[in-house]
């Protein structure tokens, strides 16, 4: 096993650069628009980094791929940046899967040349091994864009890890973590939306003190199997956890959101997006002396 | 579709999930090597040999009356994905099946369990909104963006077609917050991108004399990062715009009294109006209508998305269908427009299959 880094305090999220707002669409909307150039959301990233922001955890959207461009021809403007990819970006899948079928979708994101994806059309049955290989392409072909940048972490969206929690196909988050450790020398992460539950199955198949992301706030939303649960989780050392949603899409005032949030010690990181380099500020300001508290 | 289900439904505490069916063995093969389920390549095969309470009917739409018929004829309690069938006669059959038997029946309408548009049915029951006089049901998304797809959802006859999928769930929404419309008219279903079945769906909703609505989906519209469903809808007292996120309440006047209420705007999140559940995959609902069926299995209540209730949304769907396929008023660069009065499509009213032309007043 790799040598585990501390992750930054600080990370910087997308959501807000893909029109994703889980409480209005308008907003979504307006954010889609706003930054459709690449520029806008250059100069946003570029405010984070000002303030000391070093971490971009990112979805592999096909737009992200401009991003990694940016960051590989301006290396020495930013030596330090790291990317955290999240995976599958999970509309594309379902999108290709209502076009083409569950196997379609698969075979339409593997190479064009590839001895599995014409195994696939045949229907055959695949051992452990085959599983592997396909979940390996798979992920090679969403970490493809990442080439030669930093990745030290690389996670399973949640849509995935929970529908295979849910499945109990724990076996294949270990596939996940073990080929981006082999492959990329990398830390598997995992976004869930139910935490409490996946870190026991975690440890089960061999994952000790794994990195969870996962949505940590006041009024609990999004967060199956209850507030304590996840309080207990954190407090317990378990896991490396990362807090995300924690204003709840905006429910909770920023202040009391991070207070509570930086009142958990056992957390690691907190991540979050935002649009303007003032937000950021008041954010990093906030968590810094929260933190401290 | 049927995967997440089985996801959702394998950590649901009071259930017990024994086996599944999926004619590629490729699919069954994976499952039961790695998550230890029986699994078989025919529906019968595990109907015949395993001892079930209820189970979950995911198939294209086309498989769904044969499937659920052979379920009830078992005795097991059905959940079925919608759109229920595509013969709203066979599934009138199915429902009254099912209630005289005493079976839970329930259809995956999931919008039916989104906290927003339940609370806006509440509201609307409370009649907040006084006289209802117009909606909008629109329904917008990425599927079908190039012209191919080799999928049964591009199949007429296997109820594909933005019809039986986006406009399905319009319909069923709007059927849930204000009951069914009793007729239809100026209904336009086009391909944008299909030969073979319709990407958009365009159609007036008569509900009584003074109240009316409109129904607009297109599921070839890719500013939309997935389906978005919204429903807008006017009444003597103001006014309400909802959709999965957000509720929006606009009144002018507050007749009735309701806590957190006021004149003008009232916005609520989904954040303050969705309940938990107790595991999330891929939003509240779809955990929620799976925790409705097995509380409606465990109480012998009847579901808020039964068969009946998605038999009314197919009714209304092959409305349109007839609807789509009458005669327009032409205008004529000829003769003045009242000799064409008599032209006019009146509006199609119909319970599976019979055309129903009235004399009523056209909205």
């Amino acid at each position: 096993m790799m040598a585990r880094e501390r992750m930054d305090r600080i990370l910087f999220g997308d959501n807000q650069f893909f029109g994703v707002n889980h409480m209005s669409e308008e907003r979504a909307r307006a954010q889609a628009l706003r930054f459709q150039e690449l520029d806008a959301v250059i100069q946003v990233l570029d405010a984070a980094y000002a303030e000391g922001i070093r971490t971009f955890m990112c979805t592999t959207h096909e737009r992200v791929a401009q991003i990694c461009d940016y960051f590989r021809a301006h290396r020495a403007r930013y030596p330090d940046y790291k990317f955290f990819p999240c995976m599958p970006y999970a509309h594309k899948y379902a999108n290709a899967a209502a076009e083409h079928g569950l196997l379609g979708a698969l075979r339409s994101f593997l190479p064009e040349e590839n001895p599995l994806a014409s195994l696939l059309k045949g229907g055959m049955s695949l051992a452990r091994k085959d599983v592997a290989s396909l979940a390996a392409m798979l992920i090679d072909a969403e970490m493809k864009m990442f080439a030669d940048l930093a990745t030290p972490v690389i996670f399973l969206q949640n849509v995935a890890t929970d529908f295979l929690l849910g499945l109990g196909f724990d076996e294949a988050l270990r596939i996940f973590a073990d080929h981006v450790a082999e492959r990329y020398g990398a830390e598997a992460g995992f976004i869930t939306m139910n935490a409490p539950r996946l870190v026991p199955r975690l440890e089960r198949v061999g994952i000790s003190n794994p990195i969870i992301c996962t949505n940590l706030n006041k009024i609990g939303f999004r967060m199956s199997g209850g507030v304590g649960a996840y309080e207990e989780l954190v407090a317990a050392g378990r896991c490396r956890v990362i807090a995300m949603s924690v204003f709840a899409s905006g429910a909770i005032p920023a202040r009391e959101a991070l207070g509570y949030v930086c009142a958990q010690r056992g957390i690691e990181s907190i991540v979050f997006g935002a649009s303007s380099r003032r937000n950021i500020a008041e954010t990093r300001r906030l968590i810094e002396e929260l933190s401290a508290a | 579709m049927g995967l997440s289900h089985q996801s959702i439904v394998n950590t649901h505490p009071a259930v017990q999930l024994v086996a599944v069916a999926d004619p590629s063995s490729y699919v069954t093969d994976i499952l039961s090597r790695h998550t230890g389920i029986r699994a078989y390549t025919r529906h019968g095969e595990l109907l015949a040999a395993e001892a079930l309470d209820c189970v979950f009917v995911a198939t294209p739409s086309r498989y769904h009356a044969e499937i659920v018929a052979a379920a009830l004829g078992r005795g097991l309690h059905v959940f079925c994905e919608k759109p229920f069938g595509i013969d709203p006669v066979r599934g009138l059959e199915l429902a009254e099946l099912a209630e005289h038997k005493r079976l839970v029946n329930q259809v995956g309408y999931h919008y039916r369990f989104v906290a927003a548009f339940a609370e806006a049915r509440r509201l609307l029951e409370r009649g907040v909104l006084g006289e209802l006089h117009h909606l909008r049901a629109e329904a917008y998304g990425p599927v079908v963006l190039r012209p191919r797809g080799s999928t049964w959802r591009s199949q007429k006859e296997e109820g594909g077609g933005c019809l039986f999928d986006y406009a399905s769930h319009a319909i069923d929404l709007v059927n849930y917050l204000v009951g069914r419309p009793t007729a239809v008219s100026g209904t336009v279903l086009n391909g944008v991108f299909s030969d073979q079945v319709d990407d958009e769906v365009y159609s007036t909703l008569h509900f009584r004399r003074t109240f009316h609505g409109q129904l607009a989906t297109n599921w070839s519209d890719d500013s939309y990062r997935k389906m978005t469903l919204r429903v807008s809808l006017w009444g003597t007292n103001g006014r309400i715009n909802v959709d999965r996120q957000e509720l929006q309440v606009y009144l002018r006047r507050l007749e009735v009294p309701e806590p957190g209420l006021r004149e003008g705007w009232n916005i609520r999140y989904t954040t303050e109006l969705t309940a938990p559940v107790w595991f999330y995959v891929r939003g509240e609902e779809y955990s929620a209508q799976i925790d409705h069926f097995v509380e409606c299995i465990r109480t012998g209540a009847v579901s808020r998305s039964s068969f009946r209730t998605a038999c009314d949304a197919t009714a209304v769907a092959a409305m349109m269908r007839q609807d789509a396929a009458r005669a327009t008023t032409r205008i004529s660069t000829r003769a003045p427009a009242k000799e064409n009065a008599g032209q006019a499509a009146a509006p199609v009213r119909t319970l599976l299959g019979r055309i129903w032309r009235g004399d009523r007043q056209r909205g």
